[in-house]
């Protein structure tokens, strides 16, 4: 209630009136008749992206996991190796990790025997494996990072006390270190979350067909320029807006103690 | 020397990273150039559009704030690469229908100015909200005490509260100076030839793609560690006279 109040404050009313004006001025005086020829493409574009996003989003937090405990808690012959990997990933730009692996690899790959008779080949000549090959690293390279700093804010008590309980090891990682981790970075890997929202258009430049590039091909095709951006940019706030709010949905259902 | 290269299975790459003419050392090297000087440019613009947003945001009127909120919240959830295309676009349109409107004709604008003046716009959305944070983290009885001597509001900014919430917002900016550097590599999407666009130049036309990004990551990874080391030691300088928080509860 009180938010709707702040919202029927002067100004903001004004400035909503603004908006809505700005929108009707955009929809009558700017171009977009290319819109209904472009639609299923993007509506693809989106799905492509999507799927990239989610594939990344659990494989990497598949890797930052141990990546994570290793250099949290590992033995220097696994906590370095971790470190360096997040050094590496998190000092380089992803656009020269996406063009390394894609033309690095794929220059190589040709080479090597008998790899062209391999199942594997038909998937290796495409560009979308080594998309989510670069994103999903990236992302682990990242949140490694986080979930370092998340194993250890977890109180030693806790697991004491599991322990006392006679849990095994991994049961004790499974039932209390890994969940009460994962609560204390919660607004943390939301925020991650739309980084690596932000991070999917970079794979347009090795051809893969999502939302960036398909605005790129009608750019190209039409020679409109704006239109298709401004689109673009709203698809990526709305997409943006509907993870923070998942988020804050999972933090309201998670129960703390604080 | 070659010998070891050669004994090493490395001199052929060597040759290609050499700085003469045949090696494409030199290229990399002037990317670089391009890559920290864009950076740089770009850190420093952002700096001054956050120092003057985080003083909006905190002492400005309901108007001013409410579209400041509205800048950092569009250009933190729409990804770099299409702000870069949206302002980069707007930036030689403006600026050619200026130059036209006074007579000069096209101009063709440096890739270093609209670098500069993309980066910097999305820069100074996150140093506006790193620099809003640290100066809520100056303790208000010092600003109070400013105010109490008669210093005027620019004179309490510059005497009082900038220096005092310098320690809080180094961490922040540290990071925001890595980001910088890293999106600089975005600009190779619009066609400017900095160090990943240079890199990826040479690697097509040699065909040597591991040797050149391995190299390119190596000079990035350099910048990277480089500047943590800058960054922890001015950091250290700006927390000088304050009481350490080794040990803890102290």
């Amino acid at each position: 209630m009180s938010s709707f109040r702040a919202f029927l404050m002067p100004h903001r009313i004004v400035m909503f009136l603004l908006f809505v004006a700005l929108v009707i001025w955009c929809a009558v005086s700017l171009r977009w008749d290319w819109l209904p020829k472009y639609m299923p493409l993007a509506i693809q574009g989106i799905w492509t992206t999507l799927i990239l996003l989610v594939a990344s989003l659990v494989f990497g937090f598949l890797l930052a996991v141990p990546l994570g405990l290793a250099q949290a808690v590992g033995p220097w012959y696994l906590a370095w190796p971790a470190r360096a990997f997040c050094t590496v990933i998190r000092g380089t730009p992803l656009l020269l990790q996406i063009w390394l692996l894609y033309y690095g690899l794929g220059s190589v790959f040709p080479y090597i025997d008998g790899i062209r008779d391999s199942v594997l080949w038909p998937y290796l000549r495409l560009a979308w494996p080594y998309a989510i090959l670069a994103l999903t690293l990236s992302f682990a390279g990242y949140e490694g990072e986080v979930m370092r700093g998340a194993f250890l804010s977890v109180r030693k008590g806790e697991l004491e006390a599991a322990r006392a309980f006679g849990m095994p090891r991994f049961m004790v990682f499974r039932r209390i270190w890994l969940p009460l981790a994962i609560r204390n970075v919660l607004p943390t890997l939301g925020g991650e979350t739309i980084l690596q929202l932000k991070a999917t258009p970079l794979v347009a430049t090795i051809t893969v067909v999502e939302i960036f590039s398909v605005s790129s091909r009608v750019r190209q095709d039409t020679f409109i320029i704006y239109e298709p951006l401004l689109l673009l940019a709203v698809v990526y706030m709305v997409i943006a807006g509907i993870i923070a709010l998942a988020f804050k949905f999972i933090e309201t259902r998670v129960p703390t103690q604080r | 020397m070659e010998a070891i290269f050669e004994w090493l299975g490395i001199g052929d790459s060597v040759q290609l990273l050499s700085l003469s003419a045949p090696g494409w050392g030199m290229n990399l090297l002037r990317g670089l150039a391009n890559s920290l000087q864009i950076a740089l440019g770009a850190f420093g613009f952002g700096l001054i559009i956050g120092l003057f947003g985080a003083y909006g945001k905190l002492n400005g009127g309901p108007i001013i704030r409410d579209l400041l909120a509205i800048y950092t919240t569009v250009v933190r959830a729409v990804p770099e690469l299409v702000l870069i295309l949206i302002l980069y676009y707007i930036g030689t349109d403006l600026i050619n229908q200026l130059a036209t409107a006074w007579g000069y004709g096209r101009v063709e604008i440096s890739g270093v100015a609209a670098g500069i003046w993309v980066l910097g716009i999305v820069q100074g959305a996150y140093a506006t909200e790193i620099l809003r944070g640290a100066m809520l983290a100056v303790p208000t009885g010092q600003i109070e005490a400013a105010r109490a001597y008669g210093m005027r509001p620019l004179q309490v900014m510059r005497r009082v509260t900038l220096p005092l919430m310098l320690s809080f917002a180094i961490p922040g900016l540290a990071n925001l100076w890595l980001i910088a550097t890293k999106d600089t590599a975005l600009l190779a999407v619009v066609g400017f030839s900095e160090l990943t666009l240079e890199t990826k130049q040479a690697a097509s036309s040699t065909r040597a793609y591991f040797t050149f990004f391995l190299a390119a990551g190596a000079l990035y990874l350099m910048v990277t560690l480089l500047s943590s080391v800058l960054f922890s030691r001015i950091e250290k300088w700006a927390r000088r006279g304050q009481p350490s928080m080794r040990g803890g509860g102290g």
